[in-house]
């Protein structure tokens, strides 16, 4: 094609005479097939059509995946409902998924507000239940010398603490040095993990009926004064975690911490231009950060284990993620979404048991959905042109001469 | 509407119904536009017009959404720069592609095919032949980093030339150039035009059109307006075109009343990242009532000086000096060492337009209450912010700078650039500042805004401020200033009167007087 049109273009010395597009030009006057443009104004009406149509598409993907291993799809759709939502006891557990889900995602909301890549609030929340843990066992190993509230407050503090601490170090020294957040959030998971790995081997940790290294069931051993209450089923850190997203949404919209972190996310310039002080309130927005984490932390420990293991966080900081993107970091908007993923996952649990789809093709079904999801995105920022004749008015008039 | 003339080979690029739109904004609507061979064409307009637009279109950036172009009287498709290379076009753009760490040679045969080596022997003879035929001056082994703009520049043009562009794009080439560089410039496009070869100059700056143009085409938001010969032209017949009605053109300059000095820069001196001299002991003062104009090429320590006024900057040595009233006594309070809060809560009324609206002075994605909060909102005692008080003001600027927008809620960046500086330059202003500091105010703005600028500008000044005004466009500056500051390499090469001293000899202040005076005089 190039070559051709060199040749074209190199004739310079054309007759001097008018020429109107020579025939054998016009096959090259060709728009690219597809073409992206950025749409102007988007109504909400279409943004949920994208949406709904994105959602549409991954049921479908999805249940191509599962013809392919010869399960029926609707089947498997309606099974991840039912076992979700269809029973008391489904929904229960549905929504003690979705707790610290929600509450790690308003925490990591904070973070990416200021554009502070915290991929750390895994890490966050294992180091506020494993700090918490402490007392408890101190506790137990003293003859229960603490319990009740005084034990939960002791607690909710240490947690926070733990919490923010690994908030803390990330953003000391990205505002110090200028280290990078994400690498530093991201190698504090390690640390918290191996951590409780090494607090199983501990001795005054270990549970003693256990032949393999394991921590004590705290609700055990402190007769039960470490389960928190339970409301509706569920224990009462859902009440928190609701708690959590409004008073989150109050902070960042209507207070000046809130101001200030949204100004220091767009434009940090901008930010010391109007005399904010840059360094503390990234300082600050992480310790909040890490503390909600930690607090989440300390809801899974009293709440739903009674007790710590290297999977008390379970993926949870990483799933929040997706949860705080999906929700456009407003924490409102995270309350459905975190329901809807406890939903996938409790739903793809069951199905693994019901129709013995393998777990892998359930996180794959979930993975789907998300990737749709976050897909839609696009398609609401941008549109698709394809190419028309209407757009080149000689293309119609060489038909109709050819 | 528009009568399409036969095409002929005279024309070398001809353009016809063109139109592109990104989002709601309808950037080219049906735009006409014809080149001919070896003349030197002025793209002329406003801001916004779509003169780069079209030329992007042309040499394969953008693709149009409708409309049909002819090079050589042959119907083209250009999809990609690479296409517009091969029918001979090249373009100058306004920011610079070249590698910082290569040299002119090796950036001017970037990209193109070739052996997995380079002769380089022969490219650099052959890069010489070019700029002698030419007449530019270029050292093809020398590093982009270590060139000046204009150095740049000329790579730039040479590396188009170098791929055979006989059609030339250049893209506002002297916003960047001193008046003895922009004269050489034109030379070498005349010399050039001699040569046969084709150049479009896209530029919104009347009296080089009128200096170095055979023809002009004038855009107006997006439309194509008419085709004249620049010797039928003036100055105002060409405005009205651009603006689309009579304006006038006169900057007030009121004679300064009641001054008395606000501030006192002494021996300033601050260092750039790299531990150079950014402003190298850099003395001046500023009286209210008065408009101290800063000129210099871009990049002499302007953003430096204004930011260490304002305190954003790290000085490391000299004084900032500010007269300041504490229980009734007139003292000189020195600011180094402050930072911008500090500054407020000394009581210092100092606003500050920065060069960077977007990045420095407003949040864009923020709406324009939440912008204007940025000034007070610490003042309201509490934890909550208070936004009662910044959407009065909000209102107010609307209505008083006719600031266009849909209402006051609407994210920053969704305004066009007029209005974006009207919300930062009203928000600096209702601070009631006593010193007011503004770098490029009108950069990028239409005509009706940048006087709407000069206009709060000299209200300003005669309530008495002390206006700092950092400007590019050496006309403009020479009308609106009492006095002119002339920076060159972070040093101040002289305060001069602007109403008795030459446009020339500011330029060659400009370039620092001492070392280029032999260098200027041969370019006058």
């Amino acid at each position: 094609m190039t070559d051709q049109k060199i040749n074209n273009v190199n004739v310079q010395e054309q007759p001097k005479t008018p020429c109107p597009p020579a025939q054998d030009l016009l096959p090259q006057v060709k728009e690219p097939l597809v073409r992206m443009t950025k749409r102007g104004i988007i109504t909400t009406k279409q943004r949920v059509i994208v949406y709904v149509v994105g959602f549409i598409l991954a049921l479908v993907v999805g249940a191509l995946m599962l013809l392919a291993i010869g399960k029926n799809p609707f089947f498997a759709y309606r099974d991840m409902v039912v076992g979700s939502f269809g029973t008391a006891i489904a929904s229960a557990e549905t929504i003690r998924i979705a707790v610290p889900l929600l509450i790690a995602s308003v925490a990591v909301g904070f973070a990416f507000k200021m554009k502070f890549w915290n991929i750390g609030a895994e890490g966050q929340i294992l180091a506020g239940a494993t700090l918490c843990s402490y007392i408890v066992v101190h506790s137990i190993n003293n003859k229960n010398y603490i319990s009740g509230v005084p034990l939960h407050l002791i607690m909710i503090v240490l947690a926070m603490i733990g919490g923010a601490l690994f908030g803390f170090l990330p953003a000391f020294f990205k505002t110090k040095w200028g280290t990078n957040e994400t690498l530093f959030t991201l190698m504090l998971n390690y640390i918290a993990i191996q951590y409780v790995i090494y607090l199983q081997s501990l001795r005054t940790w270990q549970d003693p009926m256990s032949t393999y290294p394991k921590i004590i069931d705290f609700a055990v051993f402190t007769k039960g004064s470490v389960e928190l209450p339970r409301m509706f089923g569920v224990h009462i850190g859902w009440i928190f975690a609701l708690i959590i997203a409004v008073i989150a949404y109050f902070y960042l919209t209507r207070t000046k911490h809130g101001y200030e972190i949204s100004v220091v996310g767009d434009s940090l310039n901008t930010a010391r231009y109007a005399g904010m002080n840059t360094r503390w309130i990234q300082i600050r927005t992480l310790l909040i950060s890490g503390a909600l984490c930690g607090f989440a932390g300390y809801l899974q420990v009293a709440g739903a284990n009674h007790t710590l293991t290297e999977t008390t966080a379970g993926g949870v900081g990483f799933t929040a993620i997706t949860v705080a993107w999906l929700a456009k970091l407003n924490p409102f908007v995270m309350i459905p979404i975190a329901i809807f993923i406890a939903m996938l996952q409790k739903g793809s649990l069951f199905i693994q048991s019901t129709m013995r789809i393998p777990a892998a093709a359930a996180d794959l079904l979930t993975g789907l959905i998300l990737f749709f999801m976050l897909g839609s995105e696009f398609f609401i920022e941008y549109k698709l042109v394809f190419r028309s004749k209407r757009n080149v008015p000689h293309l119609e008039q060489k038909e109709v001469t050819a | 509407m528009l009568d399409t003339k036969p095409i002929t080979v005279d024309n070398v690029v001809e353009m016809h119904h063109i139109c592109k739109s990104f989002g709601t904004v309808q950037a080219l609507s049906d735009v006409h536009f014809e080149l001919r061979r070896g003349e030197i064409l002025s793209l002329l307009g406003e801001n916004g017009s779509g003169k780069t637009t079209l030329m992007n279109i042309l040499s394969g950036i953008y693709f149009p959404d409708a409309g049909e172009i002819y090079v050589n009287g042959n119907l083209v498709t250009i999809r990609q720069p690479k296409d517009a290379f091969d029918l001979k076009i090249g373009m100058v753009h306004q920011h610079f592609k070249l590698v910082d760490v290569f040299s002119a040679a090796e950036n001017i045969v970037l990209g193109l095919p070739g052996g997995r080596t380079i002769n380089r022997r022969a490219l650099t003879r052959h890069v010489r032949e070019i700029a002698d035929q030419y007449g530019f001056e270029i050292d093809p082994d020398k590093k982009v980093y270590d060139m000046s703009v204009s150095e740049k520049q000329t790579v730039e043009i040479i590396k188009a030339l170098y791929r055979g562009a006989d059609i030339l794009v250049l893209d506002e080439p002297t916003a960047v150039l001193t008046p003895q560089e922009t004269d050489k410039l034109f030379d070498i496009m005349r010399a050039m035009k001699k040569d046969n070869k084709s150049i479009i100059l896209i530029t919104h700056k009347l009296n080089e059109v009128l200096a170095v143009s055979d023809r002009v085409t004038v855009l107006r938001k997006g439309e194509y307006i008419d085709t004249v010969l620049t010797k039928d032209a003036t100055i105002q017949s060409l405005t009205d075109m651009m603006v689309g009605r009579s304006v006038s053109l006169e900057i007030d300059c009121p004679v300064p009343q009641n001054v008395e000095p606000i501030l006192k820069v002494q021996s300033l001196t601050v260092l750039n990242q790299d531990g150079g001299k950014a402003l190298d002991d850099v003395t001046f003062g500023v009286n209210g009532g008065e408009i101290l104009g800063i000129a210099g090429i871009s990049g002499s320590g302007q953003r430096e000086l204004c930011e260490a006024i304002a305190g954003l900057y790290p000085v490391t040595g000299g004084s900032i000096l500010y007269k300041n009233v504490v229980d009734g006594h007139e003292v000189d309070e020195n600011v180094v060492g402050l930072n911008p809060n500090d500054i407020v809560k000394k009581g210092i009324a100092l606003a500050f337009v920065p060069e960077d609206r977007l990045g420095m002075g407003l949040v864009p994605s923020l709406n324009m209450v939440d912008n204007i909060m940025l000034k007070h909102y610490r003042k309201k005692k509490g934890f909550l912010v208070d936004r009662r008080t910044s959407r009065e003001i909000a209102e107010r600027l609307v209505d008083e700078l006719q600031i266009v927008t849909p209402d006051v809620f609407t994210p920053i960046r969704k305004l066009s650039g007029g209005n974006v500086q009207k919300v930062l330059v009203g928000r600096e202003i209702d601070t009631h500042p006593r010193l007011l500091m503004v770098a490029y105010p009108v950069r990028g703005l239409d005509i009706n805004s940048s006087y709407t600028i000069y206009n709060l500008l000299n209200e300003q000044k005669e309530k008495g401020v002390a206006v700092i005004f950092i400007g590019e466009d050496l006309d403009v500056l020479m009308e609106i200033s009492d006095r002119l500051l002339v920076l060159s390499g972070g040093r101040v090469t002289g305060i001069v009167d602007p109403r008795c001293t030459s446009k020339q000899d500011i330029g060659l202040l400009m370039l620092g007087q001492s070392i280029d005076n032999e260098k200027g005089a041969d370019a006058v």
